[in-house]
């Protein structure tokens, strides 16, 4: 029984090396468009175009130059959402004018409900270094695609939830992907995770 | 006994009462029941509170019910390879000697067809159905959307 045990460690030891090792090639690679298990584009290499809740156009290529954070949601999520953005609002209020040099944003999963009105109402219960992030169905989906997040509408009896992504996605002030904070994240974890993208940005 | 209770429990959410304040019914401890302020009455509510089972008979909690909301629900938050879904929770094991708590990322009350917006800094009643200990109406303090606990002094031991 024991020898079993030892064998099946081996046995996921080497499974994990290979995988260590296939990631090594795979990340060491300049196009990231095929397998599985995909990272989020460089923010240099995104095309969406979105509205922010002020009303303004914006486009990736203006992130770059600075750190970027960034969170799929949507304003009638009643859980996850509001969480979310108070964890996040915690992080900068823990951080201070340090975060002002960051880019902040919540993507709306659901164009539909939420306009740059309602994100705007709805954001100004947060902090106000977060901006809101709104387009057509067709541009939001572009954008969840080259961050590899996913989002599905969820059909209720007179009404609609949304399934997403609940991850905060990290990116260096060069725009290439720099990790992501998982739902849950242990509070100091998740800001030294912001500090080192701060630090190499400063 | 249960009609002095309900009684009493009227009497209770007739006036503020401390949401903070625990709820016995039976040998079940019900505590820190806190929602967050909603904008206008479109969006959904969360309801969130702390159930201690102190007793030796397993309960579950089978469902909610307040004025507030046409269409109250037990949901549970489940993420899975990083997305967050939210499934119908039938109800809630509350077993033996255990605490359980509906918390932000869990379990969780989700309050549809809000019939007034949840201002903050008022309360509203919750009467909670358990399958074995019955019905229980308890204070839910409204607090602010960025809120992430009841906010109470001495929370949790």
């Amino acid at each position: 029984m024991r020898r079993r045990t030892i064998l099946v460690a081996g046995a996921s030891g080497v499974g994990a090396l290979a995988f260590t090792l296939g990631l090594g090639w795979w990340q060491s690679r300049d196009s990231l468009q095929t397998g599985s298990a995909l990272l989020p584009l460089p923010i240099g290499k995104m095309s969406f175009t979105l509205t922010n809740h002020r009303g303004v156009t914006v486009t990736p290529s203006e992130w770059i130059g600075r750190p970027t954070m960034v969170f799929f949601g949507f304003t009638w999520c009643p859980d996850v959402c509001p969480t979310t953005l108070s964890d996040i609002s915690l992080w900068l209020q823990d951080l201070g004018p340090d975060a002002d040099r960051m880019n902040i944003f919540l993507v709306s999963v659901d164009p539909e409900r939420d306009t740059p009105q309602v994100l705007a109402d709805y954001l100004s219960n947060f902090d106000p270094r977060i901006t809101g992030l709104t387009g057509s169905p067709a541009e939001i989906k572009r954008a969840a695609d080259e961050f590899r997040a996913t989002f599905e509408k969820v059909p209720r009896e007179d009404d609609y939830t949304m399934d997403h992504t609940a991850g905060v996605f990290l990116f260096r002030a060069d725009g290439r992907f720099g990790g992501i904070i998982d739902y849950h994240e242990d509070r100091h974890v998740a800001l030294l995770k912001i500090q080192r993208l701060l630090k190499a940005a400063s | 006994m249960k009609y002095l209770l309900t009684a009493l429990l009227l009497s209770l959410s007739a006036t503020p009462v401390p949401a903070c304040e625990t709820v016995q019914l039976g040998s079940l401890e019900i505590s820190e029941a806190w929602s967050r302020a909603s904008i206008g009455m479109a969006r959904p509510g969360a309801f969130y509170v702390t159930i201690r089972n102190t007793g030796e008979t397993d309960d579950a909690l089978a469902g909610i019910a307040t004025p507030l909301s046409g269409k109250p629900m037990l949901h549970e938050t489940v993420v899975k390879d990083g997305v967050a879904s939210m499934p119908h929770a039938p109800a809630i094991p509350v077993p033996a000697d255990s605490t359980v708590q509906l918390e932000p990322g869990g379990y969780h009350g989700m309050l549809m067809g809000l019939t007034q917006v949840l201002k903050e800094g008022e309360t509203f009643p919750v009467t909670l159905t358990f399958r074995e200990a019955g019905d229980v109406t308890v204070p839910v303090a409204i607090r602010g959307m960025g809120a992430k606990d009841a906010g109470c002094v001495d929370k949790k031991d």
